[in-house]
């Protein structure tokens, strides 16, 4: 049985009731405390910067060159919050119930109420830090819409809502580094946790520039590492995002939590060439205003210009008429699959859909002449004035759109499809975010905790900044409480030895393999593996086929991998074999899981269960848990349940019609 | 669009450490799209190079979507290469033709030493947020967000410099090495917010001391930097970094 740790009562008093009680540790203390905090993304840096700012010693880390580089900054489109601005209906009660059910009952109802609680905090921190939020003439915030919900509660900062929010979250942090309080390791990597008497007590990592291994003690360890997505190679990932910290975490005692539970996000820039190194989101938020379809006839090969409205299938509008282009992530992706597999595919891959802004032009160019009084604009006017407004709202992600492609989205719809995200699952953790692990906690989407089966858009700034800013700096407390009195562990103690030498035993023996095939010749076929079997559809006999080719590549791996260049030196190719070394370890675990998983929920579609009209069937009656797998040896895990009990949000068949 | 292939020559700067003296080394590369990218272009040099047991080009990329601010790449002498409002990654090899040669070069720049090849330390811009970059308002310490209404036009215009991606193309494009762009942008950002107020004086000078301290060179209005910043900030942002710095000075105690 798994302890989750949840405070009892009725949910929405279990976080007020848990503050109100916890244990608290008192300033002085605090200053004895070393908190060890990896990764420095949303919810690392805000975590980092309000841990700080409590007392506790931070130690943070980073491997890219700053922290405000973490790949945070790339999201787009927004962050929700309960705050009902927009007076359309908002309240926390509602933004649970969208995140539960967005989620396909497939997350902890406690941890999602207590994310919509503290949502409306976070957008106050921010603004107090200075992120320039939209705003209208007014002076107030200004809101916009993202799928799965019926209101506007998404705060956005144009299309660069994750870099306003992350460098707010990094100057925080450099304000403690300036005070003394938080001491920075950027290009340091971690390799090992180190366990004495059973509980977290520091860390391995590798300067990634000298290539020196270095100890560091800490009484608790936070793993804000971000997700696994580059398991699949081709991403909307940063090239560096990797599972290391995470599955050495798991490697040592930490139960991951439904690792199958992956997002494929619907508008991504299609993939053009072998060469591809990774994959470019277009922001939800242009299913705001864009409409999205394909022709209605198979293998049309027309100009999208050419062919006349009456022979489009705005395909999303005709099956989902409530929701319309705003459904969620996962049925908006494999509504596009569908088309694409069907023949109704476009442009030269076949692998795309339109995502269409001429009738958001017009509707916009129309509203703006009617605010000039001009009453009978001629049609260039309209398609003028249309194109300024798109601009200021999109007008970044249009031109970053033109920049790939080399085509005006302007003046022809953009091609899109389906990439992979994003990834629900992750470390499991209890109510206060600590893994299974004593003294190990992990925040963010390095944690499984918070979007079940899929996640809301908008959802991962505000879950980020949810557990950095709000709910550590209370729960860490209550393990703190009980570490006053343990004295800084010197790391020349033999567990930190040993977890040394386990590290550089690995990257000799990597170095030593001395193969032919390049890391990145075995990420690209690991990927490939990970799509075509596990991907946006997946059925028994793929994952089963799945299981024996990573295990066949695993040996590959560790037979003919071939890494140029030393061990003590600046060496990227080394720091990719570590990192691909355990994404496959990892892919393997995810086909068990997908594979162990008889039932669809949110992302996670298996095609053996599917309703008639091809929507992801459910199966409360035996899949209504968290799978969290305990480590046991090589390609051996045994499955830990916990049980999903919902007694608010009763579960019912998903619809957006 | 029309695609095509094209061999081209490329020298790019090697240098094996921060200690070691560096120079440039020729590759010829064939059959490159048009719908790669740079990088993919280097990506396919570079698995060359460890196919051929040599050691690989090591240079800075990550998100490779133009908003990171990681890529650093000074391309044909100029930083991010030839397409405005551009970052290294985002620029696309249908760039350039057939037969082209193409000169690769870190940041160069006596505040950004060389860590190895292409890569190059920028931590001297961390130290100058460190001075100032900030407001202090610790978690949970804000009043209700919408109970301080700001101006769409300051709210904007602070986030025109707050879209700043800390990359350094301005510093490598100075022939001062002025880090007076990136410095001007911040202490915008927030010197145009009334949160910012409080301190708006000591973050001005106490930034610029550190600007100072590492070695950045005085800005003598050239405007290199603003003509290849990939976010378009603003010259107008170093006018106002002026003004606010000759403010703070004259009436600082």
């Amino acid at each position: 049985m798994i302890k989750s740790g949840i405070p009892s009562g009725p949910l929405e008093q279990k976080w007020n009731d848990y503050k109100g009680h916890v244990k608290l540790v008192n300033p002085a203390n605090k200053r004895k405390l070393e908190i060890i905090i990896v990764g420095t993304g949303l919810a690392g840096a805000s975590a980092a910067a309000s841990l700080a700012e409590l007392g506790y010693q931070v130690k943070a880390f980073c491997f890219q060159d700053s922290p405000r580089r973490a790949h945070s900054i790339a999201a787009q489109g927004g962050i929700n919050a309960a705050k009902n601005y927009q007076n359309d209906g908002d309240s926390v009660f509602r933004l649970f119930y969208d995140t539960i059910k967005g989620g396909d009952y497939r997350a902890r109802e406690a941890n999602v109420h207590r994310l919509a609680e503290v949502s409306a905090s976070i957008i106050d921190q921010c603004v107090a830090q200075g992120v320039p939020f939209a705003r209208e003439y007014g002076g107030l915030l200004s809101n916009r819409s993202f799928g799965g919900t019926q209101v506007q509660r998404t705060f956005y900062a144009a299309g660069q809502t994750g870099q306003q929010l992350l460098i707010g979250a990094y100057q925080a942090l450099e304000r403690q580094v300036a005070l003394g309080n938080v001491k920075m390791y950027a290009r340091h990597e971690m390799l090992e946790v180190v366990l004495i008497d059973g509980k977290a007590r520091g860390i391995i990592v590798r300067n990634l520039i000298t290539g020196a291994l270095e100890r560091h003690f800490g009484h608790a360890v936070l793993l804000c590492t971000g997700g696994y997505g580059n398991v699949f190679y081709l991403s909307t990932n940063a090239m560096g995002c990797n599972v290391t910290a995470a599955w050495k975490a798991h490697k040592k005692g930490a139960y991951f939590g439904n690792p199958c539970f992956t997002q494929i996000h619907p508008t991504c820039i299609p993939v053009s060439g072998d060469y591809q190194s990774k994959l470019t989101l277009m922001s939800e938020s242009l299913r705001n205003d864009g409409r999205i379809w394909v022709p209605k006839e198979k293998n049309d090969s027309r100009k999208a210009t050419d062919i006349p409205e009456e022979e489009r299938d705005y395909y999303l509008e005709r099956r989902y008429p409530a929701f319309g282009n705003l459904v969620p992530r996962d049925v908006a992706s494999r509504a596009a699959k569908e088309r694409c597999d069907a023949g109704y595919g476009v442009g030269t891959s076949k692998q795309a859909v339109y995502l269409d802004y001429a009738d958001a032009i017009n509707r916009y160019g129309k509203i703006e002449c009617g605010k000039h009084g001009n009453e009978n604009p001629s049609k260039e006017e309209v398609i003028r004035l249309g194109k300024e407004v798109v601009k200021e709202k999109y007008g970044n992600l249009f031109d970053m759109y033109e920049k790939i492609t080399g085509e005006n989205p302007y003046e022809v719809p953009m091609r899109i499809y389906p990439a992979v995200h994003y990834t629900m699952g992750g470390l499991w953790v209890d109510y206060e975010l600590m893994t299974s692990i004593k003294g190990l906690y992990c925040l963010g989407e390095a944690n499984f905790s918070d979007h079940g089966a899929n996640r809301l858009g908008a959802s991962a700034l505000m879950q980020g900044l949810a557990d950095g800013y709000f709910v550590i700096p209370y729960t860490i407390g209550n393990y703190l409480a009980d570490e006053i009195r343990t004295k800084e562990i010197p790391t020349d103690h033999p567990a930190f030895v040993e977890a040394e030498k386990n590290v550089s035993d690995r990257i000799l023996q990597l170095k030593n393999i001395n193969g032919k095939q390049t890391v990145e010749s075995f990420h690209k076929r690991l990927g490939k593996i990970m799509w075509d079997k596990c991907g946006m559809a997946r059925n028994a006999q793929g994952l089963g086929e799945a299981i024996t080719e990573i295990q066949q590549l695993k040996k590959e791996f560790w037979s003919d991998v071939k890494i140029p260049g030393e061990i003590n030196e600046m060496n990227p190719e080394l720091d990719k074999a570590n990192r691909v070394a355990d994404f496959i370890e990892l892919g393997e675990l995810m086909c068990i899981d997908a594979l162990n998983r008889n039932e669809s929920c949110g992302g996670h579609f298996r095609e053996e269960m599917q309703t008639e009209d091809g929507e992801a069937k459910r199966d409360d009656a035996n899949y209504s848990f968290v799978a969290a797998w305990e480590y046991k040896g090589d390609h051996n895990w045994e499955l830990h349940k916990e049980d999903l009990i919902f007694e608010v949000a009763k579960p019912t068949q998903r619809s957006y019609k | 669009m029309e695609h095509y292939s094209m061999n081209l020559t490329l020298k790019v700067w090697r240098q094996k450490n921060k200690d070691s003296k560096g120079d440039f080394e020729t590759y010829k590369v064939e059959n490159i799209s048009s719908e790669m990218s740079f990088l993919e272009m280097m990506d396919v040099l570079n698995d060359r190079l460890i196919r051929e047991g040599k050691e690989p080009i090591a240079f800075d990329h990550d998100c490779r979507e133009g908003i990171c601010g990681t890529c650093s790449m000074y391309i044909n002498g100029r930083p991010h290469g030839p397409w405005h409002a551009n970052t290294t990654c985002q620029l696309h090899m249908r760039a350039y033709k057939d037969g082209d040669t193409i000169v690769v070069e870190p940041w160069r720049a006596k505040a950004f030493p060389v860590v190895k090849d292409l890569i190059v330390d920028r931590s001297a811009f961390d130290r100058i947020i460190q001075a100032g970059g900030y407001i202090s308002v610790n978690t949970g310490n804000a009043v209700d967000a919408n109970s301080l209404p700001i101006e769409k036009e300051k709210a904007d215009e602070s986030f025109a410099a707050a879209a700043c991606i800390g990359c350094g193309a301005c510093v490598a494009a100075c022939k001062n090495s002025s880090a007076m762009l990136f410095v001007s942008a911040k202490v915008s950002h927030l010197a145009l917010l009334p949160q910012g107020a409080p301190e708006r004086k000591t973050r001005v000078l106490n930034m610029i001391a550190q600007m100072d301290k590492e070695g950045f060179g005085a800005c003598t209005n050239t405007q290199a930097c603003e003509s290849v910043c990939p976010k378009e900030i603003s010259m107008t942002n170093i006018a106002k970094l002026n003004s606010e710095y000759i403010i703070s000075g004259l009436t600082s105690r």
